[in-house]
């Protein structure tokens, strides 16, 4: 549990039209931690989180993953620093024409070849570890439909499928539950609690509802205007400080 | 405001209004289409007409062959319109383009490609290349490539962002996305305009030939030359037959293509 995964020094973004959006974000996550990142909308959690896999460029600091410059890091390395960090997105993102299995399949593309990847020609064996995952989500029955016939909880666990697929070693969550209904937010958050447990897996989750974030995490940071006001256990958590976190100005 | 604003508006109506009926007369009395030649020609269009009927084709396996060159034309130059376009529009569409320069400068490509008429294009490729079917495929491929291109980085334009950086975020390369992420989101207005711009092209393809780019209008023109009226309208039917055909044949595909879409509402 001491290993650190990732460490970001200083993370800094400013947007072009002059908005800051982090500021100074300086944390370090071990291997085998579930971390959730809570905050008021607009607080900078997705900005945080899409820095990490350079989805937008941070403009000033250092984010080392797995002993790797990520900022530094352009064309093949840097598809090979993204395909070990999975991404779970508020929306799905799912290609909602393909069948479910070709989604859950689309995790390995950063595993092979562009033009094999890209004509689609999966391996058996990924075919096979792509069902299994779909039964681990509970959805081998749903396998050969297309992604926009599941309900929505059910597409969002075809998206934590697709980034378990790609085996990695960090899975990002940027507000997983943010457009589902609450018995869904349950099931999904579920699910993916028991992925992360089961694969040891290290996992950053943005949540804004701050009951889900306690169950689910070791560790739970608060972002407010860019700035990490909190970082401690879900204990440590009190009510005046959410409250603080969500209210004051 | 609001009654300033209405009257306003009323004015600017009653401007325009004017301005046609005055571009009207206008032309009326320059091009004069009640020409007294007009009153005239009955005994002309009487000739015209007998001569005509009943139709004929004096070299039935010819004019066969025509029609099938014609319809060969209008595939070809579908299929490598659809190709160039395909790839192009990757370049175009600003959410996909390495460089938002490099959109604009294929963008107005296409602009300009699609301001030329296809007849136009094909008498440049007919200079460039000869007489035959070639400059008239390549005449259709650059014409559909203006219409195409515009509509399909249309529509790669319009897919949702999040399906790219959840590509991205696998570690997928640029092909990788455009092959397993855009291409599948817009495959049915891809295919639903593809079979459109064919029915255009098959139209195109049957009068190309006038100006020498191979296929059937080529033998309407000969027969016309000849005065062989029956053969011009013999000819002419043919190709409503033809139009009429692969009209049936692109409602069936779009049909299709719609039951696709359909399918996928539910």
């Amino acid at each position: 549990m001491s290993e650190v995964v990732l460490e970001t020094k200083d993370l800094s973004m400013v947007f072009p039209d002059g908005t800051q959006a982090l500021k100074n974000v300086t944390l370090t996550i071990k291997k085998g931690e579930l971390v959730s990142i809570i905050g008021p909308s607009g607080a900078g959690k997705s900005t945080f989180m899409r820095s990490l896999n350079m989805l937008n460029k941070p403009t000033d600091g250092q984010i080392v993953f797995e002993g790797e410059n990520v900022l530094k890091a352009r064309g093949k390395q840097l598809r090979q620093i993204r395909r070990r960090i999975g991404m779970v997105f508020q929306h799905f993102n799912l290609i909602k024409r393909s069948p479910t299995y070709q989604n859950v399949l689309h995790g390995r593309l950063g595993y092979m070849p562009s033009l094999k990847g890209g004509l689609g020609r999966f391996s058996e064996e990924d075919t096979r570890q792509a069902l299994e995952i779909l039964r681990r989500v509970g959805l081998e029955d749903q396998a050969f439909k297309r992604a926009d016939e599941l309900s929505g909880g059910q597409q969002q666990r075809v998206g934590i499928a697709r980034a378990i697929a790609q085996t990695p070693s960090l899975l990002l969550a940027d507000e997983p539950i943010a457009s589902l209904d609450p018995s869904s937010s349950e099931n999904v958050m579920t699910y993916l609690k028991n992925v992360c447990q089961e694969d040891g897996l290290t996992s950053i989750v943005n949540l804004h509802q701050v009951d889900f974030a306690k169950k689910f995490a070791h560790r739970i940071i608060g972002i407010k205007a860019g700035e990490v006001v909190f970082d401690g256990s879900p204990k440590e958590l009190t009510e005046g400080i959410t409250n603080h976190l969500y209210y004051s100005k | 405001m609001r009654p300033y604003i209405d009257k306003k508006n009323k004015m600017t109506q009653q401007i325009y209004l004017g301005l046609f009926i005055i571009f009207f007369i206008f032309s009326l009395l320059q091009v004069g289409i009640l020409d007294e030649r007009i009153f005239q020609a009955f005994s002309r269009v009487e000739n015209l007409l007998k001569g005509m009927v009943p139709p004929a084709i004096s070299e039935p396996i010819d004019v066969a062959g025509a029609a099938v060159e014609s319809l060969q034309v209008a595939v070809m130059g579908t299929l490598w319109g659809v190709v160039f376009s395909i790839v192009l529009a990757m370049f175009a569409a600003k959410n996909v383009s390495p460089h938002i320069s490099i959109s604009y400068a294929v963008k107005a490509f296409a602009a300009f490609v699609r301001a030329v008429p296809a007849l136009i294009w094909a008498l440049l490729f007919i200079v460039a290349i000869g007489l035959g079917p070639t400059p008239g495929i390549l005449a259709l491929a650059v014409n559909s490539i203006g219409m195409l291109m515009k509509v399909y980085a249309e529509a790669i334009e319009e897919i949702d962002t999040g399906i790219i950086d959840a590509l991205k975020a696998t570690g997928a390369s640029q092909f990788q996305v455009v092959m397993q992420g855009i291409i599948p989101s817009i495959m049915s207005i891809f295919i639903s305009w593809s079979i459109f711009r064919f029915d255009i092209n098959i139209r195109y393809a049957a009068v190309l030939g006038v100006v020498g780019a191979g296929g059937i209008g080529w033998e309407l023109v000969r027969a016309s030359r000849v005065m062989a009226y029956d053969e011009v309208l013999g000819i002419t039917l043919v190709i409503f037959g033809m139009i009429l055909l692969a009209e049936l044949v692109t409602r069936f595909l779009k049909d299709r293509a719609d039951m696709a879409t359909l399918k996928a509402m539910e």
